[in-house]
């Protein structure tokens, strides 16, 4: 962040001779610290006196406050996802014309579907992939811009953040017009260096390629981005005291980056999984499913199924078998970020 | 990679020749990055380029297939010109925008309202809540936008722009009260004590101290806000479907395409009008842009 906190704390610490708390590297010092600040100058009998009327009062007043000003947040939580979210779940177990329930029903016939099996192995293939290759060229990336002197990093940086910002339904109109059949300019190139043409979006192996393609093109740069950042917060003494032993740079790679960047690629990881998984624009607008619905991941096939053929329920049930996935990744992120947080004091 | 140094070799003076080869090594690793990004960088704008170059053609320019397709020879800016005067087009500008500021006005209210009770005054379960907040946020769109459906037909908001103000926010809203606790909880406790004793209130020292304290927090938090409800592709998909209502995102598509006739330079050219405007708070606001992308995993 860009700005910093100073340790205005040990200015009035008063009777409370502690040692000066270590302040944190970015500048933010930790709960205890804070806590620790006017009413520690102030003696303890008067504190205690304090505490008897006034700052009970005060807190209790404090509590009311504090719930009013979150009750917005806590009625759209409530409101606006977790009932959504239960009502998915209700949904799910209608029949087509909502009228009765049939239980399990449309999971089981889901799974009778072959195009429904396709849709699982599609959408895992899909993000798997598009979040492997991410990674990859992300840390490429975020390690060259790494080795830049800090004044150039900027304008680079600025570039190759492009394909992320341009709204992502927008620049897959962009993929879908470069991919076009009969005036494909990637097949111009093909062309010209003497390659047959590819039915890019045509053909079911190219379809799956161009997503995964649009995809790993407009992630990218979140991946570099968040590794630079953490590349960044690695102490240099590391790498110079690595030096003096004598490692070489894979050793320096092995032994100190990827320990220290571990919490951070992780979270990353995870995190571009969930909204790979859950990606909507690309597929529907690359190829809708086709050819022949082979190329659907969930959230087309439940869009098709639910909003496109009006079967509700079976589009809730198509869009519930994310949450699976999305359980184990939030449990792993939330992990992760809470151990970076601690980590970080 | 070789060694760049024995460990014995630390201990002898540098002479003039090992630090050479270990300065020109270090030029050669420079510019071998630069290269390297160099070609990332062409690959990463081709689309847009190519985007740039159609919506500068003539239909006609476009279809006749013997020249470079990567070039334009009679660059005009017809294709912009026409969608500009376009009565649907200018329908879905308006919509977005209204939309889009909407949606930001609530969400920051919301989250910073929050953001500020989390961070700072606690109450019973706020702990729990603001871990509710983070999990809110990993839970994408196209898992709810079945059950919305519904919601939105029972308030019969289906094919009215309104209806998205209604599900917009929750896409901002955990996000941005996720980074606000960072930046709220980074400020020192001496800041609103002292303010608290000189005798303002809780609401002064939210707007007083906090908000102008956590600017860059707020400026990131909105950009976000922006971003997300400006590029929503799957509820303007599913919710809108007359043409009055639309919005950018959807509206391009669906009017530009009739039938089998796509009008790719004007798709083209619609498109980068619509990516403009994040494209351009992105280029002003580069810091607070990546400030905001990163808090994500690292807490403010």
């Amino acid at each position: 962040m860009s700005w910093k906190v100073s340790s205005a704390d040990n200015v009035h610490r008063g009777w409370d001779a502690a040692p000066p708390l270590p302040t944190r590297s970015d500048g933010r010092q930790d709960d205890e610290m804070a806590n620790r600040s006017i009413l520690a100058t102030l003696p303890r009998e008067e504190i205690a006196r304090m505490q008897t009327g006034s700052i009970r009062r005060l807190t209790r007043r404090r509590s009311t406050i504090a719930f009013l000003m979150c009750l917005p947040l806590i009625l759209l939580i409530f409101g606006l996802v977790l009932y959504p979210g239960l009502y998915a779940i209700f949904l799910s177990l209608l029949n087509k014309r909502m009228t009765q329930f049939v239980g399990l029903g449309n999971f089981t016939f889901l799974f009778q579907r072959s195009t429904f099996r396709l849709v699982v192995f599609q959408s895992c293939l899909f993000a798997i992939t598009a979040v492997f290759a991410k990674a990859v060229i992300g840390f490429t990336l975020a390690h060259l811009m790494h080795n830049l002197p800090s004044k150039n990093q900027r304008v680079w940086r600025g570039l190759l953040l492009v394909p992320w910002v341009i709204p992502l339904a927008i620049s897959t109109l962009g993929w879908w017009w470069l991919f076009d059949p009969s005036y494909s300019a990637f097949n111009w190139v093909l062309n010209g260096v003497g390659l047959p043409e590819v039915a890019w979006l045509g053909e079911a192996n190219w379809a799956r390629f161009c997503m995964i393609l649009v995809n790993t093109w407009w992630g990218t740069p979140f991946f570099m981005i968040m590794y630079l950042a953490a590349l960044k917060s690695v102490p240099e003494h590391l790498y110079e005291s690595a030096a003096i032993d004598g490692a070489n740079a894979w050793q320096k790679m092995r032994y100190i980056t990827l320990p220290m960047l571990r919490n951070i690629i992780s979270i990353t990881v995870l995190f571009s999984l969930i909204v790979t998984f859950a990606n909507f624009d690309i597929v529907r607008i690359l190829t809708n499913g086709g050819p022949q619905d082979q190329t659907h991941i969930f959230a087309t096939y439940a869009f098709q199924a639910g909003i496109q053929s009006g079967d509700i329920p079976l589009g809730a049930a198509v869009s519930l078998f994310m949450l699976p996935l999305l359980a184990v990744a939030s449990f792993f992120i939330l992990r992760g970020v809470t151990r970076r947080s601690k980590e970080a004091l | 990679m070789k060694r760049e140094s024995r460990p014995t070799a630390e201990k002898e003076p540098l002479d003039g020749r090992r630090f050479g080869t270990l300065r020109r090594r270090r030029r050669w690793a420079l510019w071998g990055s630069y290269a390297a990004l160099a070609v990332f960088v062409f690959m990463f704008l081709i689309p847009p380029f190519y985007m740039l170059m159609t919506s500068l053609k003539t239909s006609a320019e476009i279809s006749e297939q013997r020249t470079n397709p990567w070039l334009v020879y009679y660059p005009t800016v017809q294709n912009y010109w026409e969608l500009i005067q376009d009565r649907n087009f200018q329908n879905f500008f308006v919509n977005s925008v209204k939309i889009t500021i909407c949606v930001v006005a609530v969400s920051m209210a919301i989250s910073v309202l929050a953001a500020f009770s989390l961070a700072r005054l606690r109450f019973w379960g706020s702990q729990v809540l603001a871990t509710g907040v983070f999990l809110t946020y990993l839970i994408p769109d196209s898992l709810l936008f079945i059950p919305f459906f519904q919601i939105l037909g029972k308030l019969s908001l289906i094919n009215n722009t309104w209806g998205l103000l209604l599900i917009y926010p929750t896409l901002a809203v955990p996000f941005c009260s996720w980074i606000m606790i960072g930046y709220f909880a980074s400020i020192p406790k001496e800041l609103d004590e002292a303010a608290l004793i000189d005798g303002a209130g809780w609401m002064q020292v939210l707007f007083k101290i906090f908000i102008p304290v956590a600017l860059p927090g707020i400026i990131a938090a909105t950009i976000f806000a922006f971003t997300v409800s400006w590029g929503q592709f799957i509820y303007p998909m599913a919710y809108l479907y007359r043409s009055d209502q639309m919005v950018l995102t959807v509206g391009i598509i669906s009017d530009l395409i009739r039938a089998d006739v796509f009008q790719w330079g004007k798709i083209m050219a619609g498109s980068l009008m619509a990516a403009a405007p994040p494209v351009i708070i992105y280029a002003f606001l580069m810091d607070y842009y990546i400030a905001g992308l990163t808090a994500g995993a690292t807490k403010g």
